[in-house]
């Protein structure tokens, strides 16, 4: 210290960090914008589902169209999630586990459907299967329907989850390497048996991180849908869909009913994503991120 | 770790392991990858191909198409530019002070990940709007967010937050303390260490989150359409066109529009995998 006059305790302060104040107002500063931009309209979801009561939220949520919806969401996630979990763990164990040519550019391509806009993965479905295509006019003949029905909706959300669990275990798979499964082998197992006892015990965790995101994208897909799905209430509305039309019919309590269901699963599954990464940190890939 | 065998002698595509199973998970990848990415995707490129160039040409150079887009790229530009900012001090202050709740906001951060687009859309475009929480008393001080461009600015840094703040947050994480005591026993001042000894390593980590929070911004369709207003020249974006274009039946239009967005998407993504490159090379983290 400069001034060795000074007879009081000498005030002590860390000269790797910000004095008090910049702290507190760094702090207020970051609270203010997470408020504004992201718990502001979280809380508005909920305040705005209940608004009328109870009673009205539970109609919203079970009048028939609602209901159809749920089903249909539900539905394509249950077929999107599980084809691109399969996807995901053959790419992965392929990429992690043999050294070939073109690696890196097969990873690039894999993360190409993040990179692409909802409304142009729905695009890409309509010029493949419109009456304008190809295939539309054989599709038609042989009474296929793949656009404005749920095919097309599937194909849909397939692409725009298609790289969660592939990404989420390429660098987990990579970190752990073979050696486990090479004493596997060596020890008489057979490749599948490898799989099951050794790779998948040690991927579990990263496995479900990666379901629960594509879950959550399933479910609320809500671009590459509409571009494909032709709006037919009942019958190819998803979820996200039908809120659309309510809100868009000015039926705001009934909409944000419907929402409150999709902010839900939302936020259960950031708890669930949260838990694994407290407890199973060692579990999941080193660097996570989008 | 990479298995250990030596590679052959001469051109190879592959190197020889123990281990089965190469022929059948990367010829199902990579079928998978090709019916449901490549070849759509590619179908996109042929028919906007098929249409020649001249038509293509006055398809893209359509008034109301170079407004849309120069509306998508310029709030997607400057939503990724404010998320930038609070983006870096969100993670400054997560990385580096201890405050009750800490963890619930970390972990609310990535909310914009997990909530559909279509519900941030609507519970934004109700709080902003004129008779909404924080659209009355804006509209009170004369500002109309909600149905104007600022709208859309609004919804984009919403989708881009998280972005910036996985990006930066690792690579904070990591700093070597030791740098700034140097810094600050050599007598530098705190903010002199922030801005010359600090940022210039975290440099490439913020310019990666910005071009991420950019491209998602130039895409993003679900959050927007509800806030933004959508008055053609004004508060239409790019991805509304499309679908506009498509309900009314041109396809040739929708394709022309979707290969400029692809365009500049890749374009987006060569330029993220680039900053990737040079903060590995340089920090030895992505």
């Amino acid at each position: 210290m400069a001034d060795l006059t000074v007879p009081s305790a000498p005030v002590i302060r860390s000269a790797t960090t910000e004095a008090p104040a910049t702290r507190i107002a760094l702090v207020v500063a970051a609270f203010g914008f997470l408020s504004l931009f992201l718990f502001l309209p979280l809380v508005e979801v909920f305040l705005e589902a209940l608004r009328n009561g109870p009673a009205a939220w539970l109609a919203a949520i079970s009048e028939p169209d609602a209901l159809a919806a749920i089903r249909l969401t539900l539905l394509v996630a249950a077929i999107a999630v599980p084809l691109n979990v399969v996807f995901g763990v053959a790419a992965a164990w392929a990429i992690a586990k043999f050294e070939f040519r073109g690696k890196a550019f097969l990873i690039t391509l894999i993360d190409l459907p993040f990179s692409v806009s909802p409304v142009i993965a729905g695009l890409v479905y309509v010029i493949l299967f419109g009456s304008g295509s190809l295939l539309g006019p054989w599709l038609k003949a042989n009474g296929i329907e793949v656009l404005f029905a749920v095919p097309g909706i599937v194909l849909a959300t397939v692409f725009v989850t298609f790289p969660f669990v592939a990404r989420e275990l390429i660098p987990l798979m990579q970190e752990q390497g073979s050696s486990e499964e090479e004493a596997a082998l060596s020890l008489g197992a057979s490749g599948w048996q490898t799989f099951w006892r050794v790779t998948l015990p040690n991927i579990r965790w990263g496995l479900l991180y990666g379901v629960l995101l594509c879950n959550a994208r399933a479910m609320g897909e809500f671009g590459a849908v509409s571009v494909v799905s032709g709006h037919i209430r009942g019958l190819t509305n998803t979820m996200p869909l039908h809120i659309e039309i309510l809100y868009n019919e000015y039926n705001f309590a009934a909409s944000f009913a419907v929402a409150s269901l999709l902010a839900g699963l939302a936020l259960f599954t950031l708890l669930l994503k949260t838990l694994i990464e407290l407890r199973f940190s060692g579990g999941l890939a080193p660097s996570r991120g989008h | 770790m990479a298995t250990t065998h030596a590679a052959p002698a001469g051109w190879w595509f592959r190197r020889p392991s123990i281990i089965p199973g190469f022929g059948l998970t990367f010829g199902f990848a990579v079928t998978y990858l090709a019916l449901i990415v490549l070849i759509p995707l590619s179908g996109l490129v042929i028919r906007s191909a098929d249409l020649g160039l001249a038509e293509f040409w006055r398809l893209a150079s359509d008034p109301r198409t170079i407004a849309a887009l120069r509306v998508s790229f310029g709030t997607a530009f400057v939503a990724a530019a404010i998320n930038v900012v609070f983006g870096v001090v969100v993670a400054w202050v997560l990385v580096r002070y201890r405050f009750p709740g800490r963890r619930l906001v970390d972990a609310l951060v990535d909310l914009p990940f997990a909530l559909p687009t279509a519900v941030a859309g609507i519970a934004l475009a109700s709080l902003y709007a004129p008779n909404g929480w924080i659209g009355a008393p804006a509209a009170a001080l004369g500002l109309k967010i909600a149905f104007t461009p600022l709208g859309i600015v609004i919804a984009l840094v919403f989708v881009g937050l998280p972005f910036v703040v996985r990006t930066v947050q690792p690579v904070m994480e990591e700093i070597d303390r030791e740098v700034e005591e140097a810094a600050a026993t050599l007598g530098a001042s705190r903010l002199a260490t922030l801005a010359r000894v600090l940022l210039p390593g975290l440099a490439p980590a913020i310019l990666t989150g910005f071009a991420l929070a950019l491209a998602r911004g130039v895409g993003e369709y679900g959050s927007v359409i509800f806030i933004a207003g959508n008055i053609p020249y004004v508060s239409e974006i790019a991805p509304l066109l499309v679908v506009i274009r498509l309900e009314e039946f041109n396809t040739a239009a929708a394709t022309a529009i979707g290969a400029m967005m692809l365009a500049i998407a890749f374009a987006l993504l060569f330029l993220i995998n680039l900053l990737q490159a040079w903060s590995r090379r340089r920090y030895g983290h992505g």
